[in-house]
C-alpha cells in the first residue's frame, strides 16, 4: 500500500496514461453489478423491507461477529504475521503457505473442515464437550470461528509483507540498544506496523462481513443465532428478491462505511 | 470480498425475474445455440436436447436420460442441475433451454409469470418428508412428536424453501413446535449435517435420505402425506428441439420414468 500515487501533487504527472484503459475497466467491473443491482431495487420499498425484524437480527449479528472475529484476526493474526516474518525456524517458508489455505480453500469446504475438526464428532470438538459440556456447532461462537478462519490470511498477508518489505533494521538498532525482545516488540515493531494493521483490519472485517460458506456449514442457519446478512440473502432470495436485493444493498452500504471510516488512517499512515 | 461479489452477481440476476415489465428474454423464434435446427421429418436426430431439472432429479434424470438417448439415436440429452430457484432466475434471463423440471409448484409458477414456459405444467412425481437419522437410529426416534424430546439437536429447512414449507405445514397439523439449531436454505444441507452426526435428526425429503446410502437411515412418519410436494415438468418456450422436448416429458411421465423416479424413492402421479 505505498502510495506513490497521491504523496505529492507532482507525482500524478507521473501515471503513465496508458494505465487508464485497464484502470478504468477494472473500476467498472466493480461497479456496474452494483449499479445493475441499484437499477432493479424499487428504492419505495426499500425502507419497508430493511426494518423487517430478521433483516435487523441479521444486521445487528453480522456487526458483532464481524467486529470479534475482526478482533480475534488482529490478537492471533499479528503475532503470526511476526514470527513467520522475523523468526528464523526450520520449516518457516511451509509454514507461510500454510497460512494462505484459507484463501484457497472454498469456503464451503473449510466450514466441513471446521465441523470435522469442532463438531459433535470431531476430535476437538469431544474433547471440549467433555471439558466443558458445550457444543460449538450452531452457535454464534461457531459463526465468529468461521469467519476468523477465512478472514486471518488476508490480515497475516499484509502484516507480514509490510514487515519483510521493512526489514528489521530498527529492531536490530533497538536490541544492540540493550532493549529486549518484548520491549523491541511493543516500542518498535508494533508502532511501525500498525499503518499495516489498519488495512488488515479492514480487509479481515469485510471478508467477515461477506462470509457465507463457511458459516452455514459450519454454523448453520437460525434467525438471531447464526443467520448472518449474507446467510439471510441466500434465504431471502429463495423467496422474496427485492428484500434479497435490499439486504445486499444494506450489506454494500456496511462495508463502505466501514472502510470509509477505517481506511484514510491506515492508508494515508502508511505514506511515510 | 470475492463470495459477496458472486452473491450480488446472483442477486442481480434474480433481481431480473421480478420485473415483470420487461421483455420477455427468450426469443421465440431464435434456434437454441447448441442445438441445431432437426432435419424434416426425422424428429431430432443429431438434435441436443437442454433439460433444466431440480438437483433432487440429477440421478434419476441421469439414468433416464441414457434410456431416452437409446431409443432416440443421435439425439443427446444436456443436464443443468441446481437449485429451482436458481433455475427459474436463470430462464427468465434468457438461459437456452427445452424442458424445465421443478422441484415445486411455486417455482413453476414463477417461471410460467416470467413468460418462459410454453404450454401447461405437468405434475410428474412427489416427493414427502422423512426424519433423517444416523444409521441404526441410536436415539430411538419413532414419530414427528419424538423430535421434541430435549436433549435432541434438529435441524430442518427454513420455511421459506419447499422443505421447510413442508415442514411447517406438518408442525401445524400435528401441533408439534420444533425447535430446531438451525434452519437450512437447502435440503442437503440439513442432511450433510446428520450426515456428519452434528444433529441427531433433520427433516428431509425421502430422495434425500434414499441418496445418501447408508449414511443416513429415513424414519418415515404418516403426517409426512398431509404435506406431498408435487414436481412439475413443462416445456420451456422458444425450444428449438420442441417436439423432442415433449417426447422427452412423455418419457418421464411413462412408464420408464415411473419406474426410474419409484426407484429413488418418489412418488409418481397418476394421469
Amino acid at each position: 500500500m505505498n502510495g506513490w500515487l497521491g504523496s505529492n501533487p507532482a507525482s500524478h504527472s507521473r501515471v503513465p496514461w496508458v494505465l487508464a484503459i485497464p484502470a478504468t475497466l477494472a473500476l467498472a467491473l466493480v461497479v456496474l453489478p452494483v449499479v445493475g443491482l441499484l437499477v432493479r431495487t424499487d428504492l419505495s420499498r426499500l425502507p419497508s423491507l430493511l426494518v423487517t425484524s430478521s433483516s435487523l437480527h441479521a444486521l445487528r449479528l453480522s456487526l458483532v461477529t464481524g467486529a470479534l472475529s475482526t478482533a480475534a484476526c488482529v490478537l492471533l493474526g499479528v503475532p503470526l504475521a511476526v514470527v513467520l516474518a522475523r523468526a528464523s525456524i526450520p520449516g518457516i517458508r511451509f509454514l507461510r503457505s500454510i497460512v494462505l489455505l484459507p484463501l484457497v480453500l472454498p469456503p464451503v469446504v473449510g466450514g466441513l473442515a471446521l465441523l470435522y475438526l469442532l463438531g459433535r464428532k470431531g476430535f476437538l470438538g469431544i474433547l471440549i464437550t467433555s471439558l466443558t459440556g458445550q457444543q460449538i456447532p450452531f452457535t454464534t461462537t461457531a459463526v465468529v470461528i468461521a469467519q476468523t478462519f477465512v478472514a486471518m490470511p488476508f490480515l497475516v498477508v499484509s502484516l507480514e509483507g509490510a514487515l519483510r518489505g521493512s526489514g528489521d533494521r530498527y529492531e536490530q538498532v533497538a536490541s544492540t540498544l540493550g532493549a529486549r525482545p518484548w520491549t523491541v516488540f511493543r516500542r518498535v515493531t508494533l508502532p511501525l506496523l500498525l499503518p499495516s494493521i489498519g488495512s488488515g483490519v479492514v480487509l479481515s472485517f469485510a471478508r467477515a462481513l461477506g462470509e457465507f460458506g463457511a458459516t452455514i456449514t459450519f454454523a448453520g442457519s437460525l434467525e438471531d443465532v447464526t443467520r448472518t446478512l449474507p446467510l439471510e440473502v441466500y434465504t431471502q432470495a429463495e423467496v422474496d428478491v427485492d428484500s434479497a436485493v435490499a439486504l445486499a444493498l444494506l450489506l454494500i452500504v456496511v462495508a463502505i462505511l466501514v472502510i470509509a471510516v477505517a481506511r484514510p488512517r491506515s492508508w494515508e499512515g502508511g505514506l511515510r | 470480498m470475492k463470495k459477496l461479489a458472486l452473491g450480488l452477481v446472483t442477486v442481480a440476476l434474480f433481481a431480473g425475474a421480478c420485473s415483470s415489465s420487461d421483455e420477455p428474454s427468450t426469443k421465440t423464434d431464435a434456434p437454441s445455440a447448441t442445438a441445431p435446427a432437426p432435419k424434416p421429418g426425422a424428429a431430432g436426430s443429431g438434435a441436443t436436447l437442454t433439460v433444466y431439472a431440480a438437483a433432487s432429479l440429477t440421478e434419476s434424470f441421469t439414468d433416464l436420460s441414457k434410456q431416452f438417448e437409446a431409443k432416440h439415436p443421435g439425439v443427446s440429452v444436456k443436464f443443468s442441475f441446481a437449485g429451482s430457484s436458481t433455475l427459474v432466475q436463470q430462464l427468465t434471463n434468457g438461459a437456452k433451454a427445452d424442458v424445465f423440471a421443478s422441484a415445486d409448484q411455486t417455482n413453476m409458477d414463477k417461471a410460467v409469470q416470467g413468460g418462459v414456459i410454453d404450454g401447461l405444467a405437468a405434475p410428474f412425481a412427489t416427493n414427502k418428508l422423512t426424519i433423517a437419522v444416523a444409521p441404526g437410529n441410536p436415539k430411538g426416534i419413532k414419530s414427528f412428536a419424538d423430535l421434541n424430546r430435549s436433549g435432541l439437536t434438529v435441524v430442518t429447512c427454513a420455511a421459506q424453501v419447499p422443505c421447510g414449507s413442508a415442514a411447517k405445514k406438518v408442525e401445524q397439523s400435528t401441533g408439534v413446535t420444533l425447535k430446531p439449531a438451525s434452519e437450512e436454505s437447502d435440503v442437503k444441507q440439513v442432511l450433510a449435517k446428520v450426515q456428519s452426526g452434528d444433529a441427531d435428526a433433520g427433516l428431509v425429503y425421502v430422495t434425500d435420505a434414499k441418496s445418501a446410502g447408508g449414511k443416513v437411515q429415513g424414519v418415515d412418519f404418516p403426517e409426512a402425506s398431509g404435506a406431498i410436494n408435487t414436481y412439475p415438468i413443462a416445456i420451456v418456450k422458444g425450444s428449438a428441439e420442441a417436439e423432442l422436448a415433449k417426447e422427452f416429458e412423455d418419457f418421464v411421465k411413462g412408464p420408464e420414468g415411473k419406474a426410474e423416479l419409484n426407484k429413488v424413492g418418489f412418488g409418481t402421479v397418476e394421469p
